[in-house]
């Protein structure tokens, strides 16, 4: 355990644990975009800083990575630490012009004009990679990625086209923090990153509701019946 | 687009079917096939047991491989700073109309890709077009259409 302090708050920590994570448990606010309680965060969106002072030594870092270290002083909304975070939200911001969420914070931290040309390509992708780690951490299928480099990156399925591993589970969609990823649902069909998925009726309740693709596939890496999975969880 | 999975497959294998040489497996399946084709790539996942979206990730991250098909031969158009300054982007223009591509397309009968780098390291022969391993140094807008007719197979 280790001790320092956020704005002034003496706090208890693990050696190393996040920063994020121990302002949070001590009731500080910090916003974040890429950060996510079962995923940890890659570090992209920088919209966690925070100011670290370490025995004189003045820093801004991200608070989902940096470590909780003996002694240091956190400060989460100092003059530095706003003005970094505003030019993230600005850059954000022209980068995603669309996102509901990006422009709610922008206003929120007082960034009001951007001086840069937004993108139009970008939709609302910010490239946290959340939903590439979901699908291959947690899901287990591994059919999303980034593709190309500078500002063509990008993520999807491979070759852009719909994913042989895709099994439409809307886990992706649930996890971007953005809302870029659609999912739409018509006539018992559910597409996603482009894929086509037939949808299964509950045979209780007539409801549609997972794909018979993902239904499938969990009963093969779960050895459960297909059958049993057919039937809604609420008629279960 | 057919691939031969034979041919792959002893690339693959010289390799020792190794993930960390996916590199040098694209290099040597580029230079079989002149670009990947995607088919290849589906391929070399699956035999290397990795997601085909962490193939499409390193082929589409270095400019060294294309997935889309290439011409027979590639005129690099120099646009580094010295070919700039003297006429590097009005050389590419005169490219593009003799070709009828733009940059980093293929003309319709294969036979030339056009691609525009920053900078062959001959920068005193701006501006420099270099068309497969031959370079033309001092380039003006005119001499295009004779550097394209030398590589056009006539029969
Ligand atoms: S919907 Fe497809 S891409 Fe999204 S998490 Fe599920 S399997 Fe992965
Ligand atoms: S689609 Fe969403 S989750 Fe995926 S990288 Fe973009 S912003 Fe992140
Ligand atoms: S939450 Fe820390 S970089 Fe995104
Ligand atoms: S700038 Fe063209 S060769 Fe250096």
């Amino acid at each position: 355990m280790v001790q320092l302090s956020i704005n002034g708050k003496k706090v208890t920590a693990e050696e190393g644990e996040a920063l994020l994570k121990v302002a949070r448990r001590e009731g500080f606010v910090i916003p974040t975009l890429c950060y996510h309680e079962l995923l940890g965060s890659s570090g992209r969106c920088r919209l966690c800083v925070v100011e670290v002072n370490d025995a004189g030594k003045k820093r801004v870092v991200a608070s989902c990575l940096y470590p909780a270290k003996e002694n240091i002083e956190v400060f989460t909304d100092s003059d530095e630490v706003r003005l970094v975070r505003r030019t993230v939200l600005e850059l954000l911001l022209a980068r995603n012009p669309s996102a509901e969420l990006i422009q709610h914070l922008a206003k929120q931290h007082g960034v009001t004009e951007v001086r840069y040309t937004p993108d139009q390509d970008k939709g609302k992708c910010i490239l946290c990679n959340l939903c590439v780690r979901c699908c291959k951490d947690i899901v287990g299928v591994s059919a999303l990625g980034m593709s190309g480099k500078g500002p063509m990156k990008k993520v999807g399925p491979p070759f852009d086209e719909p994913s042989e591993t895709c099994i439409g589970c809307g886990a992706c969609v649930v996890i971007c923090p953005t809302g870029h990823i659609a999912m739409e649902e018509e006539k018992g069909v559910r597409t996603v990153w482009q894929k086509k998925f037939e949808l299964a009726a509950c045979p209780k309740c007539k409801r549609y509701h997972l794909p018979l693709f993902q239904l499938e596939w969990i009963s093969k890496t779960r050895n459960i019946p297909v059958e049993e999975l057919m039937v809604c969880e609420d008629c279960r | 687009m057919e691939i031969n999975k034979e041919k792959l497959d002893e690339i693959i294998l010289k390799y020792g079917r190794d993930k960390a040489h996916l590199l040098a497996i694209f290099q040597d399946v580029q230079k079989e096939y002149r670009y990947l084709p995607k088919e290849a790539v589906r391929h070399i996942c699956m035999r290397l047991g990795m997601p085909q979206v962490d193939g499409f990730e390193v082929a589409t991250f270095y400019k060294s491989f294309s997935l889309k098909p290439r011409g027979k031969h590639t005129v690099h158009v120099c646009l580094g700073t010295a070919c700039h300054l003297k006429g590097g982007a009005d050389v590419l223009l005169s490219f593009m109309r003799e070709l009828k591509v733009k940059t980093g397309e293929t003309t319709a009968d294969g036979a030339f890709t056009l691609e525009s780098v920053n900078c062959l390291g001959a920068c005193a022969l701006a501006p420099l077009v270099r068309v497969d391993e031959k370079d033309f140094g001092k380039t003006t807008v005119a001499q295009s259409r004779n550097i394209i007719r030398d590589f056009t197979d006539h029969h």
